[in-house]
C-alpha cells in the first residue's frame, strides 16, 4: 500500500493504492467517481481518457497513478477553475463553443477533442483550420463529428485569444 | 355547452418506490420532484400493492406496459409537471432531442415543461429496437408517441370545454394553460388543475390529427440538443460511470481461437492475486470478478494464462473468403423476379457484367461496452435482476435475460443509459449478458466493462461480408432492359435478428455470450429452390432491389425505376465470423454494387452519369433529390472518365450515387470529390455534396450532424476498415484486428472533405429515418469519382492505395 497526493480539478486529495501502476482514469473513475475521463480503449490509441497533467494532455489510461502523484490533475469537469473562471460547475468558453456549434453525437470521445483543443489553442493562439486538425492528429470520434468539433475550437479561438 | 365524449379520470397513484428508484442517473432533483407530486405510473402503484402483498413478481406483476394506452405515454401532475414516456432511446444520433421537440409541439408547451423519460421495462412503452432509421416515422406514424400526445392533447381540450363551460372550437391553448378566445384573459385553466395526476384512462386514438406542420414552433426548428452541454462538460452519467453500492468489477476471458472450448482452467492462477478475484465458468463462458476494475484486468490477464483450450476452427485465408461464400449452400431468396430476365437479356444489343465485394467491418464503437448488472437470488421465480445497460431494446434484452439466467421476464428491470454510439449492434447486449452471468454466480451487483480486444473479437458482431454479381442488358440506344442481381451474404448468429435473417428461433445463443454458455445458435438452413417474394410486401430491406428497377412483384410496381425485367436474388451462407446489424445493414453493400455498377454502365454507352441515372427512374422524389444535389455540386455533364487527365500522378474526378433507403425511408443523393496519387495509389476525398428528402424536416441541425457524420464515417468505411482474421498454426484462426492499430479507422488529422448539406424540406409529407440514409451512398460515389478521375474502376472495399494499385495493374489502365 502506499499513499499518492494528486490535485484533482483544484482540490488537493490522498489515495492510497497497492499498486503504483492503477491507471490514474481508473482512480479518477473509481476513487474520485470523475465522469469527464472515459474508458475508451485502454491502450492510449483514442483519446477518450485525455485529462491535463500540469496542464499538458495525456492519456490518462496508460499513465500509471505514481507518476501523477504530486501533479495537478485537471479533467473535464475542471476546466473553468483551471483557468480561474468563478462559477466552476458551468462551462467552460471551449466547451460553451461546442455547444454552440453541436458539435458531437455521442459524445463519448469528448475529452480527446476538447482538452487537446484547449491546451493547442492556449498554446498557439493564431492558429489556423489546418493547424487545428493537425493540433488533434490521432485521437478518435467514430460518431465522425471530426468537422464541427474543428469548428468548434476555431470559435473558442476566435472569441477567446 | 357541448361536450363531444364526457371523460372522467380516476386512480391517481402516488409514484411508487420503485417508480422513482428506476428515475435515478437522470434528473435527480426531477426524481424528488415527481415522488412529492405523487405523479402516478402505470404499473408501478399496482406493483406496489402487490409488493405488500408478496405475491407474484417483487418487480412488476404483468411485466408489460400497454402501449395501446395513453396513461403508459403521458402523464400530468397537480402540480403541473407533464412527464413523457417513450420507448426510442438516444444514442447520440438526436433521438432525445426529437421526441422532446415532439411532445413539447403537441402539447403546446415550452420543452423545460417535459420530462422525458426512455427505455426502461415495466415504465416506457415497448418499442422494440431503436434501430434501422426508424426512430423517427415509428414515433410521427400512427401508434407511436405522437400519436399519444395528440390523444392527450384532445383529451385536455375535452376537459376544458367542460371546466370552462365552453365549447373546446373557442378554446386558446399555450404554454399548457387554456383561455377562451376573446375572451377573459384571467378566465383560464391549466393541464395540472384538470388532470391533477389522475390517469386519463383513454386508449390511443390512430385518429388523433397531429399539429397543423405548417404552424409548428418548435419541431422543424434546429433546437439545440438536450443532452450536449452535460456531455461537453462531462458530467454526464454514460453507462460506463453508473456506480452501485457494494458492485464488483468483472472481466470476461473469450477463446484466443474462434471455435476452441475449455479443457481446463487452473483456478491457483487467480489465487493470492489482489482484489478477491473469483472465477466464474459456465460451459465455454468464462469470467472473474474483482473489487475494481484494476485487479479485475489483472485476474483476468492471470486467468487467461490459466486455461487451457482445445484447437479450434481454420478459417479460409483472408484473401479466399469471396471465394469461400460463394461455394457454401445458401438460403435463397428473390427480391423480385419478374420471370422473363433470360430471355430480355437475349435480345439485347450488349450485356455488360461485373462482381463487386464488401469485407467485414466492425462496429468499432469508440467505449468499449459496459453494463452494471445485480443479480439478486440466483435463478428462479423469487430473483431478481436490475441492469443499466447501453442495449438498443430494454425489452428484448430483458427476455434474454430470462433465458440466460432462468428468471422471469417479470422479476427483470432493463434500464437503458447511453454507452457511446453503437452504429448498430455492438457489444452492448453481448456485455449486458456477461455481466448478468457474472453478477448471478457472485450474488452481487457487477459492473462489466469490456478491453479492447474483448470489443472488437469477443464482443461484437461484425457487418456481413458480400459479393454481388451484376449483369444487364442494354439496348441499342444504351437504354437497361433488363437487370440481373445476384448476391452472397454470410451471416452467423445474427444477435436479434436470428429471425429476420435466418428464420431461426430467437435466444441468448444467437449473441456471442450465450453461445459460449451453452445455448442453441440459429444457423442458416440452406434452400432447395429460392423463395419467390410475397406479393404487397415489397419492402427493399437491404436495398437489394437496384433503384432502377421497377420493383414489380405481381405486376404491382413498388420501385423508384423504369428498368422493368429484372432479377434480384439473395443468398444467405453460414459466415465463419459472428454477424449481425451494423449501420446501413445490407444496404450499404448492395448499393455499392449497384451504384457503382449503375458507373459502369453508364461510362460503357459514354452516357453523363447523372442524366444516365434520371433517365432509367421514375420516382419524382429521387430524381428531385438527384437534380437538387448535382446543381449544388456544380456537376459538370459529361461522360467518365474526365477526358484529359494523365494516368500518372494526382488527378481528381466527382462521382454521384443516389438511393431511396429501405424502399421508403429517405431519398437520398451524393456527389462525391476525389484527387488520386495514381503513382502512390492514394485516394483523398476533398469535397462531398449530401443532399435528402426525408418528408418534415424535424431539426435541420440535428439532421445536418447525421449527415456530415455519416459522410466522415462512411469515408472510413469506405476507405480504409475491414476486419482481418489470421491463422494460427495446429490450433485455428482468430482475428487479429484486435485495436486501433490493427483495425485502423479515419482519424484526427487524416484529411476532412469539405462537406456541403442540402435538406429538401418536404412540408407534406411525414417524416421518414435519417440514421442510415447517407452512409449508404459514400463508397459507391466514392469509387465513381476515382473511376473517373483515373480510369480505375474500384471493385473491393476498402478502396487502400494497395486494392487502388492492384486494380489498375489489373485492369491495364
Amino acid at each position: 500500500m502506499a499513499t499518492y497526493g494528486l490535485q484533482v480539478n483544484g482540490q488537493s486529495s490522498n489515495v492510497t493504492l497497492d499498486d503504483p501502476s492503477t491507471p490514474l482514469l481508473l482512480v479518477l473513475q473509481e476513487n474520485f467517481e470523475l465522469n469527464g475521463p472515459k474508458f475508451g480503449c485502454g491502450l492510449g490509441q483514442c483519446g477518450a481518457c485525455t485529462v491535463l497533467l500540469d496542464g499538458k494532455p495525456i492519456r490518462s489510461c496508460i499513465t500509471a497513478v505514481s507518476d501523477a502523484a504530486g501533479h495537478s490533475v485537471t479533467s473535464l469537469e475542471g476546466l473553468r477553475a483551471l483557468d480561474g473562471l468563478p462559477n466552476p460547475d458551468a462551462l467552460h468558453p471551449i466547451q460553451e463553443a461546442f455547444v454552440a456549434e453541436q458539435a458531437l453525437q455521442c459524445g463519448f470521445c469528448i475529452a480527446g477533442p476538447i482538452m487537446y483543443g484547449y491546451a493547442f489553442v492556449r498554446d498557439n493562439p493564431n492558429t489556423t483550420r489546418a493547424d487545428i486538425e493537425q493540433g488533434l492528429s490521432g485521437i478518435l470520434c467514430r460518431c465522425c463529428a471530426h468537422s464541427r468539433m474543428i469548428n468548434a475550437i476555431q470559435r473558442y479561438a476566435q472569441e477567446n485569444f | 355547452m357541448k361536450l363531444k365524449n364526457s371523460l372522467t379520470l380516476a386512480g391517481a397513484q402516488p409514484l411508487s418506490e420503485a417508480a422513482v428508484e428506476a428515475l435515478d442517473f437522470i434528473e435527480p432533483s426531477r426524481r424528488d420532484f415527481l415522488k412529492k407530486a405523487g405523479v402516478m405510473m402505470i404499473g408501478f402503484g399496482a406493483a406496489g400493492a402487490v409488493r405488500t402483498a408478496g405475491a407474484q413478481s417483487p418487480i412488476n406483476p404483468s411485466g408489460k406496459v400497454d402501449g395501446t394506452q395513453l396513461d403508459n405515454w403521458v402523464a400530468i401532475g397537480a402540480d403541473e409537471s407533464i412527464t413523457v414516456l417513450s420507448g426510442k432511446c438516444e444514442f447520440g444520433q438526436g433521438v432525445r432531442t426529437m421526441q422532446h421537440q415532439l411532445a413539447a409541439e403537441e402539447l403546446s408547451v415550452p420543452m423545460d415543461r417535459i420530462t422525458l423519460i426512455l427505455c426502461r421495462t415495466g415504465i416506457t412503452p415497448n418499442q422494440g429496437y431503436t434501430a434501422g432509421s426508424f426512430s423517427t416515422w415509428t414515433q410521427f406514424g400512427v401508434g407511436g408517441l405522437r400519436t399519444a400526445l395528440d390523444t392527450a392533447r384532445d383529451a385536455l381540450f375535452q376537459l376544458a370545454s367542460q371546466y370552462l363551460d365552453v365549447d373546446v372550437s373557442q378554446l386558446t391553448v399555450k404554454d399548457g394553460v387554456f383561455s377562451v378566445t376573446g375572451g377573459d384573459p384571467t378566465y383560464t385553466v391549466s393541464y395540472g388543475q384538470l388532470v391533477q395526476g389522475q390517469r386519463f384512462n383513454l386508449a390511443l386514438n390512430a385518429k388523433a390529427v397531429p399539429n397543423d406542420p405548417s404552424k409548428w414552433k418548435v419541431l422543424g426548428k434546429s433546437v439545440p440538443r438536450v443532452d450536449i452541454p452535460a456531455k461537453a462538460k462531462g458530467t454526464f452519467q454514460y453507462v460506463q460511470k453508473v456506480r452501485i453500492p457494494g458492485m464488483l468489477h468483472g472481466k470476461v476471458v473469450r477463446p484466443p481461437i474462434l471455435g476452441a472450448r475449455v479443457q481446463s482452467i487452473d483456478q491457483s492462477s487467480v489465487t493470492g492475486l489482489p482484489g478477491n478475484p473469483k472465477v466464474v465458468q459456465v460451459n465455454d463462458w468464462v469470467g472473474v470478478v474483482a473489487d475494481t476494475e484494476w485487479n479485475a484486468t489483472k485476474a483476468a490477464g492471470a486467468l487467461a494464462t490459466g486455461i487451457s483450450w482445445t484447437p479450434g476452427v481454420f478459417l479460409p485465408a483472408q484473401t479466399d473468403l469471396y471465394t469461400y461464400m460463394a461455394g457454401q449452400p445458401s438460403r435463397d431468396s428473390f427480391a423480385v423476379n419478374t420471370g422473363d430476365v433470360d430471355t430480355v437479356m437475349a435480345t439485347a444489343a450488349a450485356t455488360i457484367s461485373a462482381q463487386y465485394r464488401y469485407p467485414y467491418q466492425m462496429h468499432g464503437s469508440l467505449a468499449s461496452s459496459c453494463a452494471v448488472v445485480d443479480v439478486r437470488g440466483g435463478t428462479g421465480k423469487t430473483a431478481t435482476v436490475k441492469a443499466w445497460s447501453p442495449t438498443q431494446s430494454v425489452y428484448d434484452v430483458r427476455t434474454y435475460l430470462s433465458t440466460l439466467l432462468g428468471i422471469p421476464e417479470a422479476n427483470i428491470e432493463v434500464i437503458q443509459v447511453e454507452g457511446s454510439g453503437c452504429y448498430g449492434g455492438n457489444g452492448a447486449d453481448p456485455v449486458t449478458f456477461d455481466a448478468a452471468l457474472l453478477s448471478q454466480a457472485v450474488g452481487k451487483p457487477v459492473r462489466l466493462q469490456y478491453n479492447r480486444r474483448d470489443e472488437m473479437t469477443g464482443g461484437e458482431h461484425y457487418g456481413h461480408p458480400m459479393v454481388g454479381n451484376q449483369k444487364v442488358g442494354v439496348d441499342a440506344n444504351g437504354t437497361i432492359i433488363a437487370w440481373d442481381y445476384e448476391n452472397v451474404l454470410a451471416a452467423h448468429g445474427e444477435g436479434p435478428l436470428a429471425g429476420f435473417t435466418l428464420g431461426g428461433a430467437p435466444g441468448p445463443g444467437n449473441f456471442i455470450p450465450g453461445a459460449l454458455a451453452g445455448f442453441p445458435t440459429a444457423k442458416v438452413v440452406p434452400t432447395t429452390a429460392p423463395a419467390n417474394p410475397a406479393a404487397g410486401l415489397f419492402w427493399n430491406f437491404g436495398n437489394t432491389v437496384p433503384p432502377y428497377s421497377t420493383g414489380s412483384i405481381n405486376g404491382v410496381s413498388f420501385g423508384t425505376g423504369t428498368v422493368a425485367s429484372q432479377r434480384s436474388l439473395s443468398r444467405l451462407v453460414e459466415s465463419p465470423l459472428w454477424t449481425s446489424y451494423l449501420r446501413s445493414p445490407d444496404h450499404i453493400q448492395n448499393t455499392w454494387a449497384h451504384e457503382s455498377f449503375m458507373d459502369e454502365i453508364a461510362a460503357s454507352v459514354k452516357a453523363d452519369s447523372v442524366l444516365y441515372r434520371l433517365r432509367h427512374l421514375s420516382d419524382p422524389r429521387l430524381i428531385g433529390v438527384i437534380n437538387a444535389v448535382a446543381r449544388k455540386a456544380g456537376w459538370d455533364t459529361r461522360p467518365s472518365p474526365k477526358a484529359g487527365n494523365a494516368r500518372t500522378g494526382v488527378v481528381s474526378g466527382r462521382g454521384v450515387s443516389c438511393v431511396l433507403y429501405s424502399g421508403f425511408d429517405g431519398y437520398c443523393a451524393l456527389v462525391a470529390e476525389v484527387s488520386v496519387d495514381q503513382d502512390k495509389g492514394t485516394i483523398t476525398v476533398t469535397k462531398v455534396t449530401a443532399g435528402i428528402d426525408t418528408g418534415q424536416v424535424i431539426n435541420p441541425n440535428g439532421l445536418r450532424n447525421q449527415m456530415e457524420g455519416q459522410v466522415i464515417q462512411g469515408m472510413s468505411r469506405a476507405l480504409v476498415e475491414e476486419v482481418q482474421f489470421r491463422n494460427r498454426e495446429g490450433s485455428g484462426s482468430f482475428v487479429s484486428s484486435a485495436d486501433w492499430y490493427s483495425y485502423p479507422v479515419l482519424r484526427f488529422g487524416d484529411a476532412l472533405p469539405e462537406i456541403v448539406t442540402v435538406l429538401i424540406n418536404n412540408h407534406k409529407i411525414p417524416p421518414t429515418g435519417a440514421g442510415e440514409t447517407i452512409i449508404t451512398l459514400v463508397a459507391s460515389a466514392i469509387g465513381n469519382a476515382v473511376f473517373d478521375a483515373t480510369g480505375v474502376r474500384m471493385r473491393q472495399i476498402p478502396m487502400t492505395a494497395a486494392n487502388f494499385l492492384a486494380a489498375k495493374a489489373a485492369q491495364k489502365v
